[in-house]
C-alpha cells in the first residue's frame, strides 16, 4: 500500500477531493458575496440560508412533484434568484444610503426567519437527497477511486465561477457593472438603469447560492441548519482572500477547502478551525487580505 | 441633573422591590443580558463597531466561573472576577486581530473567531461538550452570605449590575468616552486630532469584553451551568437585536432590549416552539427598515419633540 506522509494514499486523495469539494462551495458562496458587496455594499449574511433554500427546493421539488435534478439544477437557482429580487425590491432598497452594518444586521434578521421556518417544518435532522443515477459509482483512477458525484460538483462549480467572471470582466454588460460598481452615479447619468443592475446582481449572487445548495444537495444531508455553519467560515474565507477581486475569491475558496481537507488528515481535531486561525494569520500579515485592496 | 438622579433612585427602588413581585431568576436573567447589552453598546453605539461575535465573551466567562468554582473550589466572588479578567484577556486578543480592519469586515472577523473558539470549547475536555458544565455551586458570598437561596443571590446580582451600569456610565461621559464617540462620527479626523484610534478601540473592545464576561459569569452562578449556548452566534445575534431594539447608543436602551426580548422568549417559548427564531428575525427586520433609534431612541425623540428641543 502506497502512502504520502504515513498516510495511505487512497485516504489522501479521498480528503483532498473533499477538500475541493468543499472549497467548490466556499467558491461559490464567497464569489457570490463579493459580487454582491461590490455592487450593493451589503454583506449578505442571509447567503447561507440562500444556500440551504436551494437545497431545500431541489429536496422538495423531487418529493413533492417529482422534479428531479436535472431540472431542480435550473429550477431551484432561479426560485432563490427570485426570492433574492423580492428582497431587495422590498427591503434591501432602502438601505443603500445608510451604514453598511444596517445591511448585514437586516440580512440576519432574514437568515433567521428563513432557517426558523425550515426548521419548523422539517426539525434539524437531514434530509437525504439520492445521487443522480448519472453519477452513481466512481471512477477507477488506478492510485484511488474518484466518486463521480464529487468530480461533477468540481467541475461544475469550477464552470460556473468561470463563466462568471468571464461574464463580469470580458463582457459589455459585466463592463457595465463594474463601472456601476465603482461610480453608481456617474453610470447612471450615461444612461445606465443602475437600480435594475443592482436588482439583478442580488438576484444573480443569491441564485449562485441555490446552485451551490442543489450541488450540495447530493453530496451532504438537506438539513435546515447546512447553511448557517457554511456561511461564518465563507466569512471567514473572504476575509482572507479579500473582496476586490473575483479570481481572487475562487482560488481562496479552492484553496482553503483542500487546506481544511488536508487537517483533516493530519490533525482531524484542528479541521474546523483551521480556516479561522488562517484567518488570523492574514489579518496579522497582510490585514487587506490576500487579494484586497485597502480601500 | 437632579431629575435624573430622582429618576435613577426610583428605578433602583424598583429593583430592590423586584423580587417580591417577579420571579426572581427571570429578573436575574434580564440583569445579566442587560449588562451584556449595556457592554455590547458601549462598542456599536458609542465605538461604532459592530462585534458579531460577542457571545464568545459571555460564554468564555461562564465556562471560566464555573470550572473556578466547581472544580477549583473558588469562593463566587473570586470566580466572577477570575471570569471577567479571562473575557478581558480574550477580547484583547480578539480585539487587537479584528481592529485591524473596520466596518463591515470588523463585523466579519469577529464573527469568525468566536466561531472558532466555539469550536474549540466543542472539544475542550473541561467545557462537558454537548452538556454543558453542570451543577455548579453557588458558593458563599465572601464566606458568609449563602448564594444558594434567590434572594441573597439576587441582590447580589444587582449590585453587580448597578456597579456595572455605572462604570459604563461614567465611561461613556468621560473624556476617554467623548473620544470614543468622535472616534464612531469621524474616525479620520480624530486621528488627523492625534488620536491614537487602535488604542482607544482596543481599550473600549477589551472593556467591552470583560464587562460582557462578567455578564456571562454571573449568569453562570444564577443558573448553576455554563452551556454551548451562550457561546453560540445565535446569542451575539441575540444582544445585536436587543441594543437595537432598545435604541443604540442610548444609555437604557440595552436594558430595555434586553428586558424585552428575554421576557418575549420566556412567553413564547412554550407555545410557539422553533418560531421564536422566525419573531426574533422579523424584529430584526422591521428594527432595521422602520425603528433604526429603537424604542428609547425614538422616547427620547418625541420626548425632545413634545418639550421643543433645545
Amino acid at each position: 500500500m502506497s502512502e504520502i506522509f504515513g498516510v495511505p494514499i487512497q485516504a489522501f486523495m479521498g480528503q483532498l477531493m473533499l477538500g475541493l469539494v468543499n472549497g467548490s462551495f466556499y467558491a461559490m458562496l464567497s464569489l457570490g458575496l463579493a459580487v454582491i458587496f461590490g455592487m450593493l455594499n451589503i454583506i449578505n449574511f442571509a447567503h447561507g440560508a440562500l444556500y440551504m433554500m436551494g437545497a431545500m427546493f431541489a429536496w422538495m421539488g423531487l418529493n413533492y412533484f417529482g422534479i428531479g435534478y436535472w431540472w431542480s439544477l435550473l429550477l431551484a437557482p432561479l426560485a432563490v434568484g427570485a426570492a433574492g429580487i423580492v428582497i431587495e425590491r422590498s427591503m434591501l432598497q432602502w438601505l443603500y444610503k445608510l451604514d453598511h452594518l444596517y445591511g448585514l444586521l437586516l440580512t440576519f434578521g432574514l437568515a433567521l426567519i428563513l432557517e426558523g421556518i425550515f426548521r419548523d417544518q422539517y426539525g434539524v435532522s437531514g434530509q437525504p437527497y439520492s445521487i443522480p443515477e448519472e453519477f452513481v459509482g466512481a471512477y477507477n483512477l488506478g492510485f484511488m477511486f474518484l466518486p463521480k458525484y464529487r468530480a461533477w460538483v468540481i467541475l461544475a462549480s469550477l464552470a460556473v465561477c468561470f463563466a462568471t467572471w468571464f461574464f463580469i470582466e470580458k463582457t459589455p454588460l459585466g463592463a457595465y457593472l463594474r463601472a456601476a460598481t465603482e461610480n453608481p452615479r456617474l453610470t447612471q447619468a450615461f444612461g445606465i438603469n443602475v437600480p435594475l443592475m443592482v436588482m439583478l446582481t442580488y438576484g444573480f449572487g443569491v441564485a449562485l447560492a441555490g446552485f451551490a445548495g442543489v450541488l450540495a444537495a447530493p453530496a451532504m444531508q438537506v438539513s435546515p441548519l447546512m447553511g448557517s455553519n457554511l456561511i461564518i467560515v465563507v466569512f471567514a474565507v473572504v476575509v482572507i482572500g479579500g473582496m476586490g477581486s473575483i479570481l481572487g475569491s475562487i482560488v481562496t475558496g479552492l484553496g482553503l477547502g483542500v487546506i481544511e481537507g488536508m487537517t483533516k488528515v493530519f490533525w482531524p481535531e484542528a479541521s474546523a478551525t483551521v480556516v479561522f486561525v488562517i484567518m488570523a494569520i492574514v489579518l496579522l500579515v497582510r490585514p487587506a487580505g490576500l487579494f484586497g485592496r485597502e480601500k | 441633573m437632579s431629575r435624573q438622579l430622582v429618576g435613577y433612585a426610583i428605578l433602583l427602588a424598583l429593583m430592590l422591590v423586584a423580587p417580591a413581585v417577579v420571579y426572581p431568576v427571570l429578573v436575574m436573567k434580564i440583569l445579566c443580558f442587560a449588562l451584556f447589552a449595556c457592554a455590547f453598546n458601549l462598542l456599536i453605539g458609542y465605538t461604532g463597531l459592530l462585534s458579531f461575535g460577542h457571545a464568545v465573551f459571555l460564554g468564555t466567562a461562564g465556562y471560566v466561573a464555573g470550572h473556578s468554582i466547581k472544580v477549583w473550589g473558588f469562593p463566587p466572588e473570586l470566580g466572577l472576577i477570575a471570569a471577567a479578567l479571562a473575557a478581558a484577556g480574550l477580547g484583547w486578543v480578539i480585539g487587537s486581530l479584528a481592529i485591524r480592519r473596520s466596518g463591515i469586515y470588523f463585523a466579519m472577523i469577529t464573527l469568525a473567531l468566536a466561531q472558532m473558539m466555539y469550536f474549540f470549547f466543542l472539544q475542550a475536555p473541561f467545557t462537558g461538550g454537548e452538556d454543558g458544565l453542570q451543577d455548579v455551586p453557588r458558593g458563599k458570598l465572601l464566606g458568609v452570605i449563602d448564594l444558594a437561596n434567590d434572594y441573597n443571590l439576587y441582590y447580589f446580582v444587582l449590585a453587580i449590575f448597578v456597579f456595572a451600569f455605572w462604570l459604563i456610565h461614567r465611561t461613556i461621559h468621560s473624556p476617554f468616552g467623548q473620544v470614543l464617540k468622535a472616534i464612531r462620527e469621524n474616525e479620520a479626523r480624530a486621528i488627523s486630532l492625534g488620536y491614537d484610534v487602535a488604542k482607544y478601540k482596543l481599550l473600549a473592545f477589551v472593556l467591552s469584553a470583560g464587562l460582557a464576561g462578567l455578564a456571562g459569569a454571573t449568569k453562570t452562578l444564577v443558573f448553576r451551568f455554563a452551556t454551548l449556548t451562550d457561546a453560540h452566534w445565535h446569542t451575539s445575534g441575540e444582544v445585536v437585536l436587543m441594543t437595537l431594539l432598545g435604541g443604540m447608543g442610548t444609555v437604557f436602551g440595552p436594558v430595555v432590549g434586553a428586558a424585552t426580548i428575554v421576557t418575549l422568549q420566556n412567553e413564547l417559548a412554550d407555545k410557539v416552539g422553533s418560531l421564536v427564531t422566525v419573531i426574533m428575525g422579523a424584529i430584526f427586520v422591521v428594527c432595521v427598515l422602520v425603528f433604526r433609534r429603537g424604542i428609547v431612541g425614538e422616547l427620547d425623540a418625541l420626548y425632545k419633540r413634545m418639550t421643543g428641543a433645545r
